[in-house]
């Protein structure tokens, strides 16, 4: 048994957010993390690394840069890495992600008793898609939003998580689930593991070595291969001066209030 | 200046020291100690044994390693510096002088953090001057028997074990100084009240007593009269390590003035808008980064094996005294608020008060470095 | 459905916006009657048909609801293999309809569930899918009075004559992004049907419509679904009520201050309820926790304490500047206090000045209210 769990770096978009003038993100200008979900997912597959002594493998798409992410993923403790990396791959949108990242996962290989396990989401796009797609495009079945994970021989068992409570649901190997951070809090780096990180195997795969594969097709891959353009990107209004509120009562104030709440869907 | 690795360890450092040492400071300066589940969790993390050799229980990194990663820690709570005492006082003098057996059975636990060890040279009558110490042991057969008391000892009130120094009197009445691991758990071992302190509540402080305390000869660390040596192999990295306390406290009150004045607003601004406050972090930013960089050359010549004795001296010196000049004026750019308990500014202010006095005062370090320099 | 024999390029051949309708234990969601509201609206700047799908077991009755809100069409897939929610059973169906039917848009509530099977099907068909939508437009000039109204972009960044002549028939798919800091607006030119989930609670749901309600056309299309089209078994479906969350991560922070000090376990209790109504937790100031009112968990402000939930209720509290420091990040600030001057309306959105103890009990009778009409 193996754990791939697929991994994203990402601006961190919990401080400040640098904008350019033509309304795109200043990347350049923004420290970048991993993206928190995919700790959950790394952990995830640790847990179980921890109990069954399987493998685990974290596979990212991106710049070459990103690779300092894979190393910190190994020093949390993963096995081995690979970074999927091409200018061919540059501007996909979810649906020619899913379909790199599926065709990458296909070269490594996936075992009958393998689980590939993902975020839920990135925080850079939000989209929550890139699981589900990879789990098409590669035939797997699915488990989203896990909230509890266990695994005994081939059987998956997940909590599902809604708005209203959970779904429990069953599955077997190989499949693919995507987790929530209530599924566990991820553990730190160790010291030992920053000093051994640098001596595990980190694998650069290009469109070279996945021309190949048969989900690669040059027309489903890149910004040309997105099914998806961004036709306009934007800010919103900066945030005006607050406002105090009044009127003929207290009542009066309050549904005031209620109005503005609700108008912007706070409420 | 750092290459990945060591970036790695401060970026690791850097979120163990917010997420999991934070929120435990006001525990810890209540009760004197910090809670036994961050012990462990630190332990876990490999933290307690950071430069110790993996073959003895820790992670096998280099000495400036464990530099970076004090500094990071102290950012955050100078008091916590004690958790990680064995990468410096308690067990480098441990791993440069024990037998194999002494390593593994009491440098592995304290590692591990498993064990807490502490180092017991001060006495209230000695300080720097060694000469003075009045711990005696005397031999009985295969056991040494220890009398005396040992002052300010960091870890007192909750280590398991000491490196103690005593002066071994020969049967011609000669003084020869002697390391000694006495267990903590030996008949007339004990210890005094806990010290209430200026700063460093987070962290225990007490006296050990010694009444005939019988401690087997095996438990001699290097040799009988090799006291110097025991004492002199940790030194260095003591002082290196206390100017790393130093310098991860100025940084972390200097991040709480910056933090600070964007926030305060006086006659219509933030005072970070004021030219006198704007000078007075930039110079403050400019000494500490020079320290820094005396801090880690001085780490890095104890990695290549190279005598570091002046260079420590120098950093503990600059460093713990530019810590204190911090403090002083990260207080006063938050005003009345920085007297008061709450802001982190007011505990770092008492926390740095000790840089200049422990391990080797200041002008114990000016003596080292004259005599260095001049003849 | 393969997916080679669907011939998503062919846009002339896609017509129909479709609304997929979820349900959970037989009841549709309230976001099915927001989508098919805001569905309406863009059936009829598309001159096409609304129809919702709906798949479940014995699910005829939810129709007529439906319609109310603006369907014109319902297409409901019954059997026992789609009462619970299992992806690869309603990815399949879906599949297949929409390769039978080749609707244009098609659009899911951004609910776990719709953002569960959502991606699979778009995957699976071939085309596009934009997640979380807020706004969705088709006609150009609408979507040109959102941008002035909603973005900072002048006329020229808003270039009406080039989205025109490039997007003029395209579903255009707003959301935010990078946190709400960015939003964007994703096409779809190139296949089809369109795809998007809608966010849950930002379309305006229509006024319920009797005569539509009556003239809506049920059709029961053959679809095939064996028990061996499935790969995941659902165990059981459980029910619960929101987990108690802490300070830090909670999206709602009812904070009360020293302004409760004449009736504190009434100024307590009104916060702890407001809180509850707001499904949000229960904080302090320094002075309510200083003053044994709360325990030291529940402070705001301190230390290593700063929280940025997506709404901030401050009650009674003056606004010291470590409060201030460890709240201002909040997304939305509503502060109630006494004193006009006091320094917390500095930094909040809406400031309400008056006596909490009898603007609180308003507020949670609005709150509720609001909230039961959604």
């Amino acid at each position: 048994m193996k754990i791939l769990v697929c991994a994203k770096q990402v601006p961190d978009t919990s401080g400040k957010v640098a904008v350019n003038d033509d309304g795109t993100l200043n990347r350049a200008s923004m420290p970048v993390i991993t993206n928190p979900d995919d700790l959950n997912a790394v952990e995830a597959a640790l847990k179980l690394k921890d109990a069954y002594g399987c493998r685990v493998i974290v596979v990212t798409m991106g710049p070459a840069a990103a690779e300092s992410m894979l190393r910190e993923l190994l020093a949390m403790g993963a096995d081995e890495a690979y970074l999927i990396s091409d200018r061919a791959f540059g501007g996909s949108d979810t649906f020619a992600t899913s379909q790199v990242l599926a065709a990458g996962l296909h070269h490594i290989g996936i075992d009958p008793d393998d689980i590939v396990i993902c975020g839920r989401q990135a925080i850079d796009g939000d989209t929550a898609q890139v699981g589900p797609q990879i789990a098409e495009k590669l035939d797997l079945p699915q488990i989203t939003y896990a909230g509890e994970l266990t695994v005994e021989g081939r059987t998956v068992r997940v909590q599902r998580m809604l708005e209203d409570g959970y779904m429990t649901i069953e599955t077997d190997t190989p499949c693919l689930v995507t987790c929530v951070k209530e599924l566990n809090e991820p553990r730190y780096m160790s010291i030992r593991g920053i000093l051994r990180c640098f001596d595990k195997p980190v694998t650069v795969l290009t469109y070279e070595d996945l021309k190949d594969e048969p989900l690669i097709d040059a027309s489903t891959i890149g910004l040309k291969g997105s099914p998806t353009n961004i036709a306009k990107s934007f800010t919103p209004p900066l945030k005006g001066a607050g406002v105090m509120l009044t009127g003929v009562d207290d009542s009066a104030v309050v549904a005031d209030l209620t109005d503005r709440l609700s108008a912007k869907h706070i409420l | 200046m750092l290459d990945k690795k060591h970036q790695m360890i401060q970026q690791l450092t850097r979120e163990f020291a917010v997420n999991e040492i934070e929120p435990c400071i006001d525990y810890a300066e209540e009760h004197g100690e910090f809670p036994d589940e961050l012990w462990e969790k630190a332990a876990r993390y490999g933290f307690m044994g950071c430069c110790i050799p993996e073959e003895y229980g820790g992670q096998g990194g280099d000495f400036f390693s464990s530099i970076i990663m004090m500094e990071q820690i102290c950012r955050t709570a100078v008091g916590a510096a004690s958790m990680f005492m064995a990468n410096s006082l308690s067990g480098m003098p441990i791993l440069k002088c024990g037998t194999e057996e002494q390593k593994q059975k009491y440098l592995r636990p304290v590692a591990e953090g498993k064990k807490r060890c502490a180092f017991a040279l001060t006495e209230p009558g000695a300080g720097s001057d060694t000469g003075a110490l009045s711990t005696t042991a005397r031999q009985d057969g295969d056991h040494f028997i220890l009398n005396g008391r040992k002052t300010f000892i960091t870890l007192g009130p909750t280590c398991d074990w000491a490196v103690v120094f005593a002066n071994v009197i020969r049967d011609d009445g000669k003084k020869a100084l002697t390391a000694f691991i006495v267990e903590a758990d030996t008949p007339g071992f004990s210890r005094g009240k806990r010290e209430k302190k200026l700063g460093l509540h987070a962290s225990g402080t007490c006296d050990l007593i010694f009444d005939d305390v019988r401690v087997p000869k095996e438990n001699i660390l290097g040799t009988v009269g090799g006291g110097w040596r025991v004492a002199g192999s940790g030194l260095s990295a003591g002082r290196i390590n206390v100017s790393s306390q130093a310098l991860g406290g100025a940084q972390g009150c200097l991040d709480e003035a910056v933090k600070y004045a964007g926030e305060r607003v006086q006659f219509g601004k933030p005072i970070a808008k004021f030219q006198n406050t704007r000078f007075k972090i930039a110079e403050m930013d400019a000494k500490i980064e020079a320290g820094r960089r005396l801090i880690y050359s001085a780490a890095q010549m104890v990695d290549r094996g190279e005598d570091a004795l002046l260079q420590a001296s120098r950093a503990k010196y600059y460093m713990s005294e530019v810590a204190n000049e911090v403090a002083y004026k990260c207080l006063q750019i938050h005003g009345g608020y920085g007297y008061m308990e709450g802001f982190a500014i007011e505990r770092f202010y008492r926390d740095l008060r000790i840089m200049p006095v422990y391990e080797g005062t200041s002008e114990v370090q000016l003596m080292v470095i004259s005599s260095a320099i001049m003849k | 459905m393969k997916q080679n024999d669907f011939m998503n390029t062919d846009i002339q051949a896609f017509h129909g916006v479709w609304v997929y309708c979820e349900q959970r234990q037989g009841r549709l969601m309230s976001t099915d009657l927001e989508l098919v509201s805001e569905g309406r609206k863009l059936a009829d700047e598309l001159h096409t048909e609304l129809c919702g799908v709906l798949l479940g077991d014995g699910v005829d009755g939810l129709v007529n609801e439906l319609g109310g809100y603006g369907a014109d069409r319902v297409y409901v897939c019954d059997s026992p293999l789609l009462r619970d929610y299992v992806t690869e059973a309603h990815a399949k169906v879906i599949c297949d309809l929409v390769a039978a039917y080749r609707p244009e848009v098609v659009l899911f509530g951004a609910t776990n569930i719709g953002r569960d099977l959502a991606p699979r099907v778009a995957a699976r068909l071939g085309t596009g899918l934009c997640a979380d939508c807020t706004h969705l437009d088709v006609d150009v000039g609408t979507y040109v009075e959102f941008l002035r109204e909603n973005s900072t972009l002048d006329e020229k960044g808003i270039g009406e004559d080039k989205l025109r002549e490039k997007f003029g028939h395209d579903l255009k798919m707003t959301r935010p992004a990078f946190g709400g800091h960015l939003m964007a607006t994703i096409v779809c030119p190139r296949f089809r049907p369109a795809m998007a989930t809608v966010r849950p609670g930002v379309m305006q749901k229509a006024p319920f419509d009797e005569a539509k309600a009556a003239a809506v056309v049920t059709e029961h299309p053959a679809f095939e679904l064996a028990e061996t089209d499935l790969h995941t078994r659902v165990l059981e479906v459980v029910k619960s009520t929101r987990q108690i969350v802490d300070l830090l991560g909670a999206d709602v922070v009812v904070s009360v201050g020293g302004g409760i000090g004449s009736d504190v376990e009434r100024g307590i209790a009104l916060g702890q309820e407001l809180a509850d109504v707001l499904g949000g937790v229960l904080g302090g100031s320094r002075v309510a926790i200083d003053s044994g009112w709360l325990s030291a968990d529940h402070q705001v402000g301190q230390t290593g304490k700063t929280v940025h939930p997506k709404l901030y209720i401050a009650l009674g509290i003056s606004g010291a500047i470590q409060h201030k420091a460890g709240m201002q990040d909040s997304d939305c600030i509503i502060a109630v206090n006494k004193n006009p001057q006091a320094p917390i309306f500095e930094v909040a959105d809406y400031g309400v000045t008056g006596d909490l103890f009898k603007i609180v009990p308003l507020m949670i009778d609005s709150f509720r209210a609001a909230k039961k009409t959604l």
